[in-house]
């Protein structure tokens, strides 16, 4: 239908999350036809995006430093360390504006079923960052899922032995949420961990 | 082709962006599998994790196809387990063996055996001695059952004290004497029902079937037994310690 250039882009963008190959035809049509104002700037940062994103070492998150923003920071606690799954649970924290410390970026959780064992995790690097004098308290903030949960518990036990505090995320009714609109996991999760 | 019963969830994969595909375990069909279109949903996700029940609706054109499936939230096992590691390894490890159940085959007994697990969990001290006869259930129905009703060496039915690691027979304790240090010990629980299952013995009984199951049943198809298993184990090893 086009050129083979216009083709792979389609196919590069209908692999994006949320994009389907329709869609993605559309986005490219959209850049084509507004190539100074979105096609040269998109290309431009995709590049930037490309040569300067990197892992943090300490944190496993992505950005454009080692160590990034969040671990240089001055302002934050540096004796909480919140351990999430992956950089997007570290977003959305972020975003939400809930910790005020440092993350630590998991990259997954344990799973049987796709072959991820501890030694596929960041776990290493937690213990590492454990060990220093000026962290306090670790706050495990994985999924409520069955393998997040479990995740949750192997990092308990493995910080048996240190003197940190260790908390974890309460689970419960959602701010809004309406009782009888709930499912039975969440209504029994709150009743657990009720206070 | 259509079908509609209570089953466990054991297992839930995503497919795709939205759609998911589980494996349920129920009386009348066995392990199925299908795919749950909106399974990654926000509403669906809840539900679709491994240890919950369901009401499910099988639907496919032909027989052999993959079929998808809907369903309505049954008891939230998964939910009420998820804050306590014993549970929540117990529930994981009991999903993960039922893998190795086949396809589409009714295993009636060992579905109820599972209910009765369910329904008593929270009681360590019923529902520890019963996943030990849940795996006990689960090495019969695959065709390696233990045969604990008398000794492999004597015939005898009294003072049965040890199992033979090859044969999978009990051993009474006269004929076991020779031999102590190449056999398993045979947990009082599983031969009286009424009797006392103490840590010490469930680990016991963990170990004979997990002997077993690693030998007879994981190991022909290249598989290891479940970390959900070991770390059961562990728990249980750190109870025990405190």
């Amino acid at each position: 239908m086009a050129g083979q250039e216009i083709e792979d882009l389609v196919k590069y963008l209908a692999r994006l999350p949320g994009l389907g190959p329709r869609s993605a035809r559309r986005a490219v049509l959209q850049l084509m036809r507004r190539r100074e104002s979105l096609l040269d700037p998109l290309s431009d940062a995709l590049q930037a995006a490309r040569d300067n994103v990197k892992t943090c070492s300490s944190c496993g998150t992505i950005d454009t430093r080692d160590p990034c923003t969040i671990c240089t920071d001055p302002r934050r606690d540096e004796s909480v360390i919140c351990v999430v799954e992956d950089v997007g649970d570290l977003w959305a924290l972020e975003r939400a504006q809930a910790m005020k410390g440092r993350y630590h970026v998991l990259g997954g959780c344990l799973s049987a079923l796709d072959g991820v064992g501890p030694e596929e995790l960041n776990m290493s690097g937690l213990r590492s960052r454990c060990a220093k004098p000026e962290v306090s308290e670790i706050i495990i903030a994985t999924n409520a899922t069955v393998e997040g949960q479990t995740t949750a518990h192997y990092i308990m036990d493995m910080l048996d032995d240190t003197p940190l505090k260790v908390t974890r995320l309460a689970h419960g009714v959602p701010v809004g949420g309406e009782l009888d609109y709930l499912d039975d996991g969440t209504l029994i999760a709150a009743m657990k961990s009720r206070r | 082709m259509q079908w509609t019963a209570d089953a466990l969830i054991i297992d839930c994969r995503p497919h795709g962006e939205s759609s998911a595909i589980i494996d349920v375990f129920s009386r009348q069909h066995g392990r199925y599998m299908g795919l749950v279109r909106g399974g990654n949903s926000r509403r669906l996700r809840p539900i679709l994790q491994p240890g919950n029940m369901a009401q499910v609706t099988w639907r496919a054109r032909l027989s052999e196809h993959l079929g998808t499936m809907t369903l309505d939230a049954g008891r939230a096992y998964a939910a009420e387990a998820l804050s306590d590691p014993l549970l929540l390894s117990g529930v994981s490890s009991m999903c993960a063996m039922l893998q190795v159940t086949s396809e589409r085959q009714a295993h009636p007994r060992l579905y109820d055996t599972v209910m009765v697990l369910l329904e008593e969990l929270g009681e360590a001290e019923v529902w520890l001695p019963l996943l030990v006869r849940f795996e006990m259930a689960l090495l019969e129905e695959v065709g390696f059952g233990l045969d604990l009703s008398c000794c492999a060496a004597t015939g005898v039915t009294t003072e049965l004290t040890h199992v033979s690691p090859r044969s999978g027979r009990a051993v009474s304790l006269t004929a076991a004497q020779p031999y102590l240090d190449q056999l398993f010990d045979l947990p009082n629980f599983l031969l009286n029902a009424q009797a006392e299952a103490p840590l010490e013995e469930i680990l016991a009984g963990f170990t004979l079937t997990g002997h077993f199951l690693e030998r007879r049943v994981y190991l022909p198809i290249q598989l290891v037994l479940p970390p959900a298993r070991q770390r059961l184990i562990d728990n249980i090893r750190r109870l025990l310690k405190n």
